[in-house]
This record gives C-alpha cells, sequence and structure tokens, in this order.
C-alpha cells in the first residue's frame, strides 16, 4: 500500500508539473464540443435555393411560399432561363433549383397533375437528402390540400388510406446535436486516455527511469494500477465539462441517472487506460505509441457506430467493432442521455467493458514482465 | 541480473543468502541499485524523488522524514532539497541517486559505472562517500568501473573480459600474483626508449607509451640488458588489467 501511495505520489506530482498538457485535457471537452455541436448538422435548413418560375400566377406564388415556410429552403435567386437555373447549380451558389412550368395555373384549375422539377446538388449526400425530402413532403401536402379544395366531398381520411404516423421516439426532431455529442464525450475520452497512459511506460523507458523503478519492491501491478488511477480523475473531469456543455449548451436531455453514467463511464475510462497500458508495453519509443494510439482511435470514430450505424457493416467489420471498448460506450453514452436506460438494459455492455479491462491489464502485465526479461 | 531483473540463463545468482530468481522481493528489498545513467524524475525536486523512493522502500512517517534529512545531510544536497533535479549539476545528480538508493539501508549497494559522467572533484567526493557508507561495516558495495584508479579503492577487484571474470582478488594481491614487473626506460623520448627496448632484443610481455614516458612489462625473472638506461615503478591497476586481458586473447579462447 505504501508502494502504490507513493506511485500516485509521484504521477500526482508530474501531471501537475506540465500544467499545459493538463488544461489541454480540460478544454479539449469544450472545444470539441462546441466545434462538433455548432458547425455539424446533418438535417440542413436555410439550403440556398433558385427558382426558374415559368407561370409567375398566384398558384406558383402559393407553391413557393410553402417551401420557403418549410425553412429548408431559402429562395436567393430568381432565374430567367432553364439554364440560368442550371448554372446556378452548377456553380455552387444554389443547392436546389426549383422549376415551375408555364402551365401550372390551368392544370391546377383543371386538376391535373403538374411536373414541378426540382433540381437537387446531391453531391453532398447529407444535405441533399434533407432537401428531397423535404421537398415532396411539400408536394405532397400542397396536392392534398389542392384537392380538397376542389372537390369538397372528398374528406381528410379519403386521402391516407394508410394513415402512417411515424414517431421518432428519444430524439423527436431528430437534432443532430442530441445524437452526436454523447459520441463527441466517449471520442475524447478514447483520444486522451488511450494516449496518455501509451506515453506513461514508454517515457519511464526512453528516460531510464524504468529501469531504477524495476530494481525496488514495486510489483508489476502497482506500477500499472498507480499509472491508472489519477487518470481515472482526468477523464472525470472532461466527462464532467462535456455534460455541462451539453447540457448547458445543447440543451441536451439527461434522461436516465447521472450516477449510473458516471458508474458505466469509470469501466470505460479504465478500459481506456488499460489499452493504453497495453500499448506501452508493446511500443519501443514514444512516437511509436502515438501511432499505435490513432490505429486504435481511428476504428473507434468509424466503426463504433459514433458516425455509421454497425448493423450496416460488413460482418467482418463488424465484429471487429465488437472488440473496441467505444462500440460499447457509445450505446451507454446515449442509452443513458438520450433513452434514459437502466442498468437492467446496459448490463450486457457494462459486462464487456469490465472483460475488456480485465483482459487488457493482464496482457499489460504479462508484456510488461516478458519485456523486462 | 544481481537486482533480480533478469534471470540467470543458466545457473544461479545468491545475494545475500537469497536466490535471484526465486526470492526475487526479498533481494530487492535489501539492495539499492544505481545506474550509470541519470535515473530519477527530473521533473521532480530532490526532495520529492526521496519522498517517492522512500515509499517504494515502504518506508513510512517520523522514520522517512528523518532518512531523508540524514541522507540529504550525508549527501550535502540540503540547500538543494527544494531544486528540480533536472536543474542539479552532474555530481549533484549522482549524489541525489545515491542518497535515493541508499534511503532503505541496503546491505547491499550496486553502483552501475556511478562516475562516468562526473567532474574529478565530484568524483573525489563522490569516493569520499563511499568510504563513509562502508565505515560501519553494515553494507557492502559492488561498483563496476572503467576507471582502474577507482578499482585502486575498492577491497575487492574482480576482472571481467567478455561476461567472464578472468581474475578477482584484492588489489595488493592481484598486483603481486603478476608473474610481471614494470619498468620505465629513460631516453629523451617515448620514440627513442622504443627503438632501444627494440635494439636490446630483451624480451617483454607488453610495451605502451604512457605520456612523456615508456612503460615495458617484462616477466619477473627477465634478465634487463646492461646497456639498456631504465628504473624500476609500481604496477598499476591498469596494467594489470591488460596483462590478464592479453593473457586471455592470447590463451585459448
Amino acid at each position: 500500500m505504501t508502494r502504490l501511495l507513493a506511485m500516485l505520489y509521484k504521477e500526482v506530482l508530474q501531471m501537475k508539473r506540465d500544467p499545459i498538457t493538463l488544461i489541454i485535457m480540460f478544454m479539449l471537452p469544450l472545444v470539441q464540443l462546441l466545434l462538433f455541436g455548432f458547425a455539424i448538422h446533418t438535417d440542413i435548413k436555410h439550403q440556398s435555393t433558385a427558382v426558374f418560375d415559368q407561370s409567375l400566377t398566384q398558384e406558383s406564388r402559393d407553391l413557393l411560399a410553402s417551401f420557403t415556410n418549410s425553412e429548408y429552403f431559402d429562395i436567393n435567386y430568381v432565374a430567367h432561363t432553364f439554364q440560368e437555373a442550371n448554372t446556378l447549380v452548377d456553380g455552387g451558389r444554389a443547392k436546389v433549383a426549383i422549376i415551375i412550368p408555364p402551365d401550372l395555373a390551368s392544370n391546377v384549375k383543371h386538376g391535373h397533375s403538374t411536373p414541378i422539377q426540382v433540381i437537387v446538388d446531391a453531391s453532398d449526400s447529407t444535405s441533399s437528402s434533407t432537401a428531397i425530402s423535404a421537398a415532396q413532403a411539400i408536394g405532397q401536402l400542397k396536392s392534398q390540400e389542392l384537392m380538397l379544395k376542389h372537390n369538397p366531398r372528398i374528406t381528410d381520411t379519403d386521402l391516407n388510406l394508410y394513415d402512417i404516423r411515424i414517431r421518432a421516439w428519444y430524439n423527436r426532431d431528430a437534432v443532430t446535436v442530441y445524437y452526436m455529442l454523447p459520441g463527441i464525450m466517449g471520442i475524447i475520452l478514447t483520444m486522451t486516455m488511450v494516449m496518455i497512459t501509451s506515453m506513461s511506460i514508454v517515457r519511464e523507458r526512453e528516460r531510464g527511469t524504468l529501469e531504477q523503478l524495476m530494481v525496488t519492491p514495486l510489483k508489476t501491478w502497482e506500477l500499472m494500477v498507480g499509472k491508472v488511477i489519477p487518470y481515472i480523475f482526468v477523464g472525470y473531469v472532461q466527462t464532467t465539462v462535456s455534460i455541462l456543455v451539453g447540457i448547458g449548451i445543447f440543451a441536451l436531455p439527461m434522461r436516465g441517472s447521472i450516477f449510473l453514467l458516471y458508474g458505466l463511464t469509470t469501466l470505460f475510462i479504465i478500459a481506456s487506460l488499460t489499452l493504453g497500458l497495453v500499448i506501452s508495453t508493446i511500443s519501443k519509443t514514444q512516437m511509436q505509441a502515438m501511432q499505435m494510439s490513432f490505429l486504435v482511435f481511428m476504428p473507434s470514430v468509424l466503426l463504433s457506430g459514433f458516425i455509421f450505424p454497425r448493423e450496416a457493416m460488413p460482418a467482418f467489420f463488424y465484429y471487429l467493432s465488437a472488440l473496441l471498448p467505444m462500440t460499447y460506450y457509445i450505446d451507454i453514452l446515449r442509452g443513458i442521455i438520450l433513452k434514459g436506460n437502466t442498468l437492467l438494459i446496459l448490463y450486457s455492455q457494462a459486462a464487456a467493458l469490465l472483460i475488456f479491462i480485465i483482459i487488457t491489464f493482464l496482457i499489460a502485465v504479462k508484456k510488461f514482465t516478458r519485456m523486462m526479461n | 541480473m544481481l537486482c533480480g531483473l533478469l534471470r540467470p540463463t543458466h545457473g544461479q545468482a545468491i545475494v545475500l543468502g537469497c536466490d535471484t530468481a526465486s526470492d526475487t522481493d526479498q533481494v530487492k528489498q535489501r539492495i539499492g541499485y544505481m545506474s550509470q545513467k541519470f535515473s530519477l524524475y527530473y521533473d521532480l525536486t530532490c526532495i520529492e524523488n526521496m519522498k517517492f523512493y522512500a515509499g517504494l522502500y515502504g518506508l513510512q512517517g517520523q522514520i522517512k522524514k528523518d532518512r531523508i534529512q540524514n541522507v540529504l545531510k550525508l549527501m550535502q544536497i540540503t540547500e538543494k532539497r527544494a531544486v528540480l533535479a533536472g536543474s542539479l549539476s552532474g555530481g549533484q545528480r549522482q549524489r541525489l541517486a545515491l542518497g535515493c538508493a541508499i534511503l532503505h539501508r541496503p546491505e547491499v549497494l550496486v553502483l552501475d559505472e556511478p562516475t562516468s559522467a562526473v567532474d574529478p572533484t565530484s568524483r573525489r567526493l563522490f569516493w569520499n562517500l563511499l568510504a563513509e557508507l562502508v565505515k560501519d561495516g553494515k553494507t557492502t558495495i559492488l561498483v563496476t568501473t572503467h576507471f582502474m584508479d577507482e578499482a585502486e579503492h575498492c577491497d575487492l577487484i574482480g576482472f571481467l573480459r567478455a561476461g567472464r571474470l578472468i581474475a578477482n582478488g584484492s588489489p595488493q594481491n592481484l598486483k603481486a600474483a603478476l608473474p610481471a614487473r614494470l619498468i620505465l626506460l629513460d631516453y629523451p623520448t617515448p620514440g627513442t626508449s622504443q627503438q632501444a627496448l627494440k635494439k636490446s632484443g630483451m624480451p617483454y610481455l607488453d610495451a605502451y607509451f604512457f605520456g612523456q614516458h615508456f612503460h615495458v612489462l617484462i616477466a619477473t625473472h627477465t634478465q634487463i640488458p646492461k646497456n639498456l638506461y631504465y628504473h624500476a615503478a609500481d604496477l598499476t591497476m591498469e596494467d594489470v588489467f591488460i596483462f590478464y586481458d592479453k593473457q586471455q586473447r592470447k590463451g585459448p579462447l
């Protein structure tokens, strides 16, 4: 116990001697969350729109009004030829072009359908899909409105034989920030925790201090635990900053128990730290450790379900992602913050993290012993 | 290996009656080690480094405080206690490292080329400190060194060549056991000394330039020709070492 305390004493002192790293670690969640939260919106509103209105009638103005009222389209350009509308989209000044045919008014009067052409710049898939679905919805709504006006005998229910009402649970308004922020919290923890511990033992080896440590009665596990514990608290600070920014600035809901969140976050932090220890015992230089951390970091971003749903992955990557602690933590974060899940639902994720910790810790101890020999 | 860091590839190593492979913890608790490279923490102060190592050896409370005070005083770094180890001079760092290695009063102190990067004054002070440590007769010090003048300080010397012990004994015994004596040739320059040696045809074991002098190592029974101007000199440890080294090289290796 004295030895472990000495180890903690030393690690904490060294942490304090390097205040810049410490400040960066605390600022990181703040900066990252603000960046991601404000800059990344996958439900893109107010897309620059060009209009080539060949009808110029009450009906066409009415239709365009419903486009602008949806807030998805801002009519910034009025084109006078089809070519002009095309050029606006080609040049990227407009993301969407709406072409209204000359016979719109007469068609509407006679109850004929009229093709309205909507050109969408699909080089950016997220913004284009939002535009497409918004345009379709507007078309449908408008048509129903007109049919009702022309034929008062038709009731609302006749129009919708299948009345599908979609309710988006947990994130009713499909706010991207809600979906992204919990993931970013996990990404920040992965990045800092894995990297910090991956450097720790290699650094001692590079400086020659490890040799001196190993001739003392200090046990391998004491060394490792001593390296891990101080950073658990750094992880807590990061998590707290993230949660405060999430709730305070982005109005993130906290539907589950905050204690459970911290409890399971502890597991994730330890899992990341022990993974870092493994990296530290197999790399020869700090540079190598850094590169290996990135090797863990990239799949954590891409495969964990943070960006792409795991269900859509090829089998190989699906199972590969099951080896990453981040995969489970994403479930935990979204589960507790957005769905209000309890441990009853999240126990398998918790168990997976626990197993991960035990295995990586054993590997680290074993690799370390072999390295010293 | 003696500190329990490496396992012997074969055979066994006994330190203080403990097998280094099986009783590693015992051995580690009872020995102190200081390496040639400064291996304490640059970003901790002297006293912080000491507190850390005292803790690793299980020292606590008042004993820990007293020991640290004593060692700081003994190592003459009390006024540097709050200075970062990284800002100390080479000699001070070396004394700090020695201090950390003796906090737990080890029975055996292993020093691996402790004075390899230290100025002569600090080197002298360091050896005085070592003499101080062994005075009470409770501590054995094992030093590896390349400096043969340092080796003369020791009670017992072992020569290692390519991992094998080729000779060992006290400095006096090692010198006495050498079937050779040293003569200095008295010619104006080392060059003319060398020529005179060649001309005389006297068989010799070794001959080498030593500053402005020319040293010749000859077998004890060798007759020195009358026409050679020389005077006898005391063997140094360096001569002894080179003698054994050459012998090994010539012998069946």
